[in-house]
């Protein structure tokens, strides 16, 4: 299908009104618009399986929507798929499709918009829901020399027949499995990387790195070795549980994971929280993301074996831990989310001093940055190197700060404020580069303006109460976001009808930006590899879930 | 370059004192629960209700704390009306098994311990503590213990994670791949007990269901100094703990 730019394409925001007019006007009665509920503010309902792919181009192209995910739920008898989309500046947008448990086809989206290919993927291998004309779909998250066909674990049926928490379906390896291979000029091979590399400390991900010798032709990441199933273990857990499994699925991004799911349950129950237990939220937000960009600036460094300069950005990212954990009781702020606020308040003293002791911190990552920026042979390693440029950038869906390193303005903080972030200031830097160079910068510039808003939270700190009750209704749905040091997270929730989760879905930042680090790690030399890898950022774990 | 070297210079020295005295530096752990004496059963059992790992058992007026089972939520400790009392150490190695007592590996390798690590689908924090040992304050290499690159030249295997489906096959095949002696230790709750992903259809529920394990060290995750006391102890170089584990403290 051939997607033909019409003249709505514009870049000042819509108003979702508008978006509803529009949409109606386009597609007249193969769809029914209705307000959504549990943080969605646009609901479009298919009558026609068909228009899918149509109205999904419409969005994401026309009307410059970023896409968010899907998610797939068994609902009695018939399948549901929400796909979700983000008009920047006007709220969330879904289109819902149902249809009957018995089809296993439904049209794929993946032609018109990349991003959803992953997602497709996904909803294959764990729903056994085959979507049409969608290049490749099968060995993704079950890996196929371990997962006879035909495993389809996340669909409810299997609850009959297989315990998801107990049993264990122990399979034998198929020998006969082989990775598929693109790359057959004469002479090519492919070099395995990982899933255990550099000493067992790199993520467990692996790499078939096919080459014609020098270079590197093309890079394709195999993921999910992390896979732990937390969407289904979830299921038939009451809240108080998944909130652990939200905060410990992915170390590096724990409180904002752990608050996109607080919101999602504090928005099914039209809980309000206090003032203060917001301000501590943007607070605690922002101090993570401190620590992850220090981290990820460290892991830039040593990718470079600049060691004087990854001991000392090593140095700040474990004085800030420290912080961290004198501050809060926990390194990786564990514990501190709950539904209706936070589960402890801190004193104006420790408040204070987080903010007086991160002066001397950010100092030091001035100085760093300035090093840095004079380091030539440290340049000439980052500059021009794993490029990303604007339009496919916009075309894969980056988010976080690789997407605003290539020009992507999406943050979730500015586009769709959650927490009290629209009462703060701050700038969302950007880049135009799109090379490791431009990541790097990115990452200084994100950590000054975290602590430029800690600083801020600090001085408009009232006392108050830190948490509200908060009694969720017995069923419901309900999406929460946030923007995770890596970039823009869903949580989306729904409770069955007697207070116990039926269906959580993530989408995670490193999903959507794994799928598109393939466009980045093309044509390059094989010394550059981890170099990518690291500017990239990306946590394999938290991609995994 | 000679400015970066100048830099490193200027910095000084950092590293912890540890082994040689205690670290006491502020934020360098979480701390972990204890074993409290409360006045009354009923305030036991209250204690041990809001555990949602089931970490705290109540016998009597105490309540019992199992690090093994302990995924550091604080529930047990913040914003409740009968706290488990808190300690602020990080020297929580055991061995897997308290009867048969950890053989601490030969003499030769006391100054000489080289580490794999393998990621067996852990959230992150575990690993990246683990990474921290290699950092300018704990600086593991004074100690002579370096991480390597190839299980063929490794003494020691060191896993974090519930060993996920997927990985239990590269799991086995690095361990298999180590020349003798060597031992195992796991590192973290989820690699130790399951923690909160537990045992299921993706999940070995610890490192224990695939692997013989020597040492573990408890924790969600177990902050740096926790993870170098585990190698001082497979090394023989500190006495591991007693026991974690309140079934074996009883038994």
């Amino acid at each position: 299908m051939v997607v033909t730019p019409s003249p709505l394409s514009r870049s000042a925001p819509m108003q979702i009104d508008e978006i509803a007019k529009t949409a109606c006007d386009r597609f007249g009665q193969a769809i029914s618009v209705s307000h959504g509920d549990g943080g969605v503010s646009l609901s479009i309902a298919l009558n026609d399986t068909a228009t899918l792919p149509v109205i999904s181009a419409f969005l994401f192209w026309d009307l410059a929507c970023s896409f968010g995910g899907i998610v797939v739920e068994e609902l009695g008898g018939r399948w549901r798929l929400s796909y979700l989309f983000l008009a920047r500046g006007s709220g969330w947008i879904e289109i819902l499709m149902d249809v009957p448990s018995s089809t296993v086809t439904v049209p794929s989206i993946s032609a018109q918009v990349h991003a959803a290919d992953w997602h497709e993927r996904e909803a294959e291998d764990l729903f056994g829901i085959r979507f049409e004309g969608h290049p490749r779909l099968g060995d993704f998250i079950l890996h196929d020399q371990i997962w006879p066909e035909g495993v389809a674990p996340h669909r409810k049926l299997q609850r009959k027949t297989m315990d998801a928490r107990r049993d264990h379906l122990r399979h034998r390896p198929n020998a006969e499995w082989r990775p598929l291979l693109v790359v057959q000029d004469p002479g090519a091979f492919a070099m395995p990387v990982g899933p255990v590399y550099e000493g067992g400390l790199g993520q467990s991900v692996h790499f078939l790195l096919e080459t014609v010798g020098e270079d590197v032709v093309r890079a394709v990441p195999r993921l999910f070795y992390n896979f732990r199933a937390v969407e289904k273990i979830a299921e038939g857990q009451p809240i108080s549980h998944v909130l652990l499994l939200a905060e410990r699925f992915a170390a590096t991004s724990s409180f904002a994971h752990s608050l996109a799911f607080c919101l999602a349950v504090e928005r099914m129950s039209g809980t309000e929280i206090p003032a203060r237990a917001k301000n501590l939220r943007v607070l605690l937000s922002e101090l993570e993301r401190l620590r992850h960009h220090a981290g990820a600036i460290t892991a830039i460094c040593e990718s470079t074996a600049l060691s004087v300069a990854a001991s000392q950005a090593a140095m700040i990212e474990e004085r800030l831990l420290r912080a961290s954990c004198q501050f809060t009781g926990h390194r990786y702020l564990f514990g501190l989310n709950t539904p209706g606020g936070m589960r402890r308040d801190f004193t104006a003293q420790a408040c204070t001093e987080l903010s007086k002791g991160l002066d001397p911190t950010v100092s030091e990552l001035h100085r760093l940055e300035q090093g840095l920026h004079f380091t030539s042979s440290f340049l000439d390693r980052l500059e021009d190197v794993g490029i990303v440029d604007p339009e496919k950038a916009r075309d894969l869906n980056f988010v976080g700060p690789v997407g605003r390193a290539s020009n992507q303005p999406g943050d979730l903080r500015r586009d769709c404020p959650y927490s009290g972030y629209e009462t703060y200031e701050f700038k969302v830097p950007r880049e135009i580069e799109g090379d490791g160079y431009a990541r790097l910068r990115i990452l200084f510039q994100e950590a000054y303006q975290s602590a430029h808003m800690i600083r801020q939270v600090v001085e408009r700190l009232e006392p108050g109460a830190v948490s509200v009750s908060c009694k969720p209704p017995a069923h419901g749905v309900a999406l929460g976001w946030a923007e995770a040091p890596i970039g823009a997270t869903l949580h989306w929730l729904r409770l069955d009808g007697s207070g116990l989760v039926e269906r959580y879905r993530i989408v995670t930042a490193s999903f959507n930006n794994w799928l598109g680090f393939r466009v980045a790690v093309e044509d390059f030399a094989f010394q550059d590899f981890p170099i990518i890898l690291a500017s990239f950022g990306l946590s394999a774990t938290e991609c995994d879930r | 370059m000679s400015f970066w070297f100048w830099r490193g210079l200027q910095k000084g020295i950092h590293s912890t004192k540890y082994p040689r005295s205690l670290e006491l530096a502020a934020g360098v752990t979480p701390g972990r629960p204890v074993t409290t004496e409360f006045h009354s059963p009923d305030e036991a059992a209250l204690a041990a209700e809001v555990c949602p790992v089931g970490a705290i058992t109540s016998v009597g007026s105490k309540a019992d704390v199992d690090l093994r089972l302990c995924v550091h939520c604080q529930r047990c400790h913040f914003g409740c009306v009968h706290p488990v009392g808190w300690q602020t150490d990080y020297e929580w190695t055991a061995a897997q098994d308290s009867k048969a007592r950890y053989r601490p590996l030969p003499d030769a390798y006391r100054r000489s311990l080289h580490i794999m690590v393998v990621d067996a689908g852990d959230c992150g924090a575990c690993l990246h503590e683990v990474k921290q040992l290699n950092n300018p304050f704990y600086n593991m290499h004074r100690l002579g213990i370096f991480f390597t690159a190839s299980p063929r030249t490794a003494d020691m295997l060191l896993v974090v994670g519930p060993v996920t489906e997927n990985m239990r096959v590269p799991l086995l095949k690095t361990y298999e791949a180590m020349p003798d002696p060597k031992r195992v230790m796991a590192v973290g709750a989820c690699a130790v007990s399951g923690g909160v992903f537990g045992q299921s259809f993706v999940s070995a529920g610890g490192v224990a269901s695939v692997l013989p394990v020597d040492l573990e060290v408890p924790g969600d995750p177990p902050p740096p100094l926790a993870v170098l006391h585990g190698l001082l102890v497979a090394t023989g170089r500190k006495a591991p703990v007693a026991s974690n584990s309140i079934v074996e403290r009883s038994a």
